[in-house]
C-alpha cells in the first residue's frame, strides 16, 4: 500500500470486500437454495475445499480455469448428492451427517490434492475496473474476478426464481410443509436430493474462487471455515439471496481489515483481526435469533433454526 | 433381554465398520496399494507391539475427554462441535495459571491441579455459553459452538504470538515452558502419561451422571422431549447450563492435560483436531460416555498408525482422514438399521405367553 497511507485501508477493505467476498457468496447462495428445501447441509466447508482441489487440479492438467470451475461444481454437485443420500435414508440426523461430510471431503481433498501443493495453475480471468487510476493500489483493488459478477447477478436471479417459477414453488413448498408436497404429488426426498446437489455445486465453484484466483494456489491451509461460516450467513440472511449479497460484502470486509491493517503496519492483533466475520456472525446470530419463535422468512421443515 | 438390547445397540456401528473396511480397501486399491497389507500395518502401528500400545494409548488419552465434549450435550439434545475451542483455550488457560503458581515455588500437586481448574473452568465457561445462548436467545448451538470455537482458537493465537509469548521462541511462537519437574508424569512402568487415568476416570464419573443421577435422568428427559421435559417442571436451562458446563470441563481438561503433560508450552500446535476427533468418537460410542473408552483407543491407534503407512507405503498423511470420514458417513447411514435389526432379534426370540387382559387396559385403551 505504497504512497496512499492510511488511505490504503479502506482501499484494501473495499478490494478484499469483493475478493474475499465471492466464496462466501456462492457457499451462502448454495445453502440458501438447499435450506429453501427443508435441509441444512453443514458439510459445505469439505464440499468447498474439494471444489478447491479439484477446480486447481483440472485447470492446472488441462490449462483451462473454467474447465477447473466446471469440475469443482460437478464434484461439489456429487458430495452435495451423497450428503442429501444419506439424509434421505430414516434415523439419520442431517447435521451429523454434514459434520461427516465436512471430514470426508476436507480429507479426501487433503489425500487426493497432494501432487498439486507446488504447481500453479492458470488464473481465473478479471475484470480492470481500476483502469482511470494511476495508483497501483488501487488498481490493484479494482481488479475484479468475473466469478463476483457471476455471483452478483446470480442473487436478483434466485430472488426471481424462488418468487416466480414453478421450480421456485415447489422448492419452497417442500421446505415449508413436506406433507403438503407430498399430497400435491411431488416427492420431498427428490427435491432435496436436487437442492442440496444445486447447493454443492455452487459451494465447489465457491472453492475453485479460492484456489485459481485469491489467493490462487491449492495447499491445505486455503479454507479457514468459510463454508461453516457461510451456513451461519444464510441465518443472518434471513433466506433472502440479496441478504447473502450484502452480508457476504460485509463478511469480506471484515475479513480483508487484518490483512490490510498488516498492509501498513498494524500487525498487533492479526489474529483477532481475522477472527472478526466469526465475531460479527455470532453477534448477529445473537441479537436476530429468539428463542420464542422461529425467525422471519425461515423455512418451515427446517431443523436448524427450532 | 439385556444382551440382546446390547446386541441390538451394537450391530449397527460394527454393520458400518464393515463397511467402512470393504470401501477402505477399495479406495486403497485405487491409489495402488495393498489393502490387506495396510490393515496389516494399521494393526501392527496401533496394537501390534508394546510400543505402539503406549503410542495408540498417549493418543487416546485427548479424544477420551474430547469425546465427552460431544456425548454429554448429546444427552440434553444438543449437537455441539466445539469441543477444539475448549481443548486449545483450557490448555492456554492451564499454562496462563501454571507459570505464575510455579513461580511461586509451589509443589507440583499444587500446580497441577491449579492448572487443571483453570482449564476446566474456561472450556466449561466456553461451551456452556453455547448452551446458555441456545436456551436463551434460540441459537443453534451447533454453529455457535464452532464459531465459538474459531474465535476462542484465534484469541488464543493472539495471546501465545503477543502477550504471553516467550521472547526465546524465535520462528514458532509459544508460551514460555513449565518447568521439567512440574510437568505431569507417566503411569509407573509406561510412557503413557496420567492424562490418560484422569480421561477413564472422567468417562465413568460421565456415565455414572447420565445414567445414576437425577440430574442425568432429567438431562435425558429433556433430551427425549423438551415440551415433556418443561411440562413436568424440569429446570430446562440449569439442567442445560450444568451438562454443557461439564462438557466443557473435559474439553478444557484434555488441553490441559496436552499441555501439562505433552508438550510443556501452548502454542499454534495445540490445534491439531484432537476436539474434532472427538466428536468422531462420539458418535461412534453412541453418545455413551462408557463406550468412549473403547472406541478412543481404537481412534487412538488409528491415528498413532498413520505414520507406519506413511513410512511403508508411501501413502500421504491425509489416507487416515479419509479413513475417519468413510468411517463417520458408513456410521452415521448405519443408525438406519437400528429399528429394523430390532424387529428380527424379537421375531425370533420365543414370545412370552399371552397376559390375562387387565381390566385397566379393556377399559382404557
Amino acid at each position: 500500500m505504497s504512497g496512499i497511507g492510511w488511505w490504503g485501508v479502506p482501499v484494501a477493505v473495499l478490494a478484499g470486500a469483493i475478493r474475499v467476498s465471492t466464496p462466501f457468496l456462492f457457499v451462502s447462495l448454495g445453502e440458501l437454495v438447499t435450506e429453501k428445501s427443508g435441509r441444512v447441509n453443514l458439510g459445505l466447508e469439505g464440499t468447498l475445499v474439494m471444489g478447491a482441489m479439484s477446480g486447481f487440479a483440472i485447470a492446472w492438467l488441462t490449462g483451462s480455469p473454467w474447465l477447473g470451475v466446471l469440475a469443482a461444481a460437478l464434484v461439489g454437485a456429487l458430495l452435495g448428492v451423497l450428503h442429501a443420500a444419506i439424509c434421505s435414508l430414516p434415523r439419520v440426523n442431517p447435521i451429523a451427517v454434514g459434520i461427516a461430510m465436512m471430514l470426508f471431503g476436507t480429507g479426501l481433498a487433503f489425500y487426493l490434492g497432494k501432487p498439486f501443493i507446488e504447481p500453479k495453475a492458470p488464473e481465473l480471468p478479471a475484470l480492470d475496473l481500476g483502469f482511470w487510476s494511476a495508483n497501483p493500489a488501487i488498481r490493484s483493488a479494482l481488479k475484479v474476478n468475473a466469478l463476483f459478477f457471476i455471483g452478483v447477478a446470480l442473487a436478483p436471479a434466485l430472488v426471481w426464481m424462488l418468487r416466480n417459477s414453478g421450480i421456485g414453488l415447489v422448492l419452497r413448498m417442500v421446505g415449508d410443509s413436506e406433507d403438503a408436497a407430498r399430497a400435491m404429488g411431488y416427492s420431498p426426498r427428490l427435491v432435496r436430493l436436487a437442492a442440496t446437489g444445486f447447493g454443492g455445486a455452487l459451494a465447489g465453484i465457491g472453492g475453485s474462487f479460492l484456489s485459481l484466483y485469491y489467493p490462487g494456489s491449492w495447499n491445505e491451509g486455503l479454507s479457514s471455515g468459510q463454508g461453516i461460516t457461510a451456513v451461519a450467513l444464510v441465518i443472518f440472511a434471513r433466506w433472502n439471496p440479496m441478504g447473502c449479497l450484502w452480508a457476504s460484502l460485509l463478511f469480506g470486509g471484515a475479513g480483508a481489515l487484518g490483512p490490510a491493517l498488516q498492509a501498513i503496519g498494524v500487525t498487533g492483533f492479526y489474529h483477532l483481526f481475522n477472527a472478526l466475520p466469526y465475531i460479527v456472525t455470532l453477534l448477529i446470530m445473537i441479537v436476530s435469533c429468539s428463542p420464542d419463535r422461529t425467525l422471519a422468512g425461515a423455512p418451515g421443515e427446517l431443523s436448524i433454526t427450532r | 433381554m439385556r444382551l440382546v438390547r446390547l446386541a441390538d445397540a451394537a450391530a449397527p456401528p460394527l454393520v458400518a465398520l464393515l463397511a467402512t473396511i470393504v470401501a477402505f480397501a477399495l479406495f486403497l486399491l485405487a491409489a495402488g496399494a495393498d489393502p490387506l497389507r495396510a490393515y496389516g500395518l494399521i494393526y501392527l502401528g496401533a496394537f501390534g507391539t508394546w510400543f505402539s500400545w503406549q503410542n495408540t494409548l498417549v493418543r487416546a488419552a485427548p479424544l477420551l475427554l474430547t469425546a465427552l465434549g460431544m456425548a454429554l450435550p448429546a444427552q440434553i439434545g444438543l449437537i455441539v462441535i466445539g469441543a477444539e475451542g475448549g481443548f486449545v483455550a483450557g490448555g492456554v488457560a492451564a499454562i496462563a495459571a501454571g507459570l505464575p503458581l510455579a513461580a511461586l515455588g509451589l509443589p507440583a500437586v499444587i500446580v497441577l491441579t491449579g492448572m487443571a481448574l483453570a482449564g476446566m473452568a474456561t472450556g466449561a465457561a466456553l461451551v456452556a455459553a453455547c448452551g446458555a445462548l441456545r436456551h436463551w436467545r434460540g441459537v443453534n448451538e451447533t454453529i455457535s459452538s464452532l464459531l465459538i470455537a474459531y474465535i476462542a482458537i484465534a484469541v488464543c493465537d493472539q495471546l501465545v504470538e503477543g502477550a504471553m509469548r516467550d521472547p526465546a521462541s524465535l520462528n514458532k511462537p509459544s508460551t514460555r515452558p513449565l518447568p521439567e519437574a512440574l510437568m505431569l508424569g507417566t503411569i509407573p512402568g509406561t510412557n503413557v502419561h496420567l492424562g490418560l487415568v484422569l480421561g477413564l476416570i472422567f468417562c465413568v464419573l460421565a456415565y455414572v451422571f447420565v445414567f445414576h443421577t437425577t440430574w442425568g435422568f432429567a438431562a435425558r428427559v429433556v433430551g427425549a422431549n423438551a415440551r415433556a421435559g418443561r411440562l413436568v417442571g424440569l429446570p430446562v436451562g440449569r439442567l442445560i447450563l450444568i451438562v454443557t458446563a461439564l462438557a466443557g470441563a473435559a474439553t478444557g481438561l484434555a488441553g490441559m492435560v496436552e499441555v501439562a503433560a505433552v508438550q510443556g508450552a501452548a502454542s499454534a500446535d495445540l490445534a491439531v483436531g484432537y476436539g474434532y476427533t472427538g466428536i468422531l468418537v462420539a458418535f461412534l460410542a453412541r453418545q455413551n460416555p462408557l463406550a468412549v473408552i473403547p472406541v478412543a483407543v481404537l481412534m487412538g491407534g488409528l491415528e498413532a498408525s498413520g505414520g507406519l503407512l506413511e513410512q511403508r507405503l508411501q501413502l500421504p498423511d491425509a489416507t487416515i482422514t479419509v479413513l475417519r470420514g468413510l468411517l463417520f458417513i458408513m456410521l452415521l447411514a448405519s443408525e438406519t438399521l437400528q429399528g429394523r435389526l430390532r424387529l428380527k432379534l424379537r421375531a425370533r426370540a420365543p414370545r412370552p405367553a399371552p397376559e390375562p387382559v387387565r381390566r385397566a387396559q379393556a377399559g382404557g385403551a
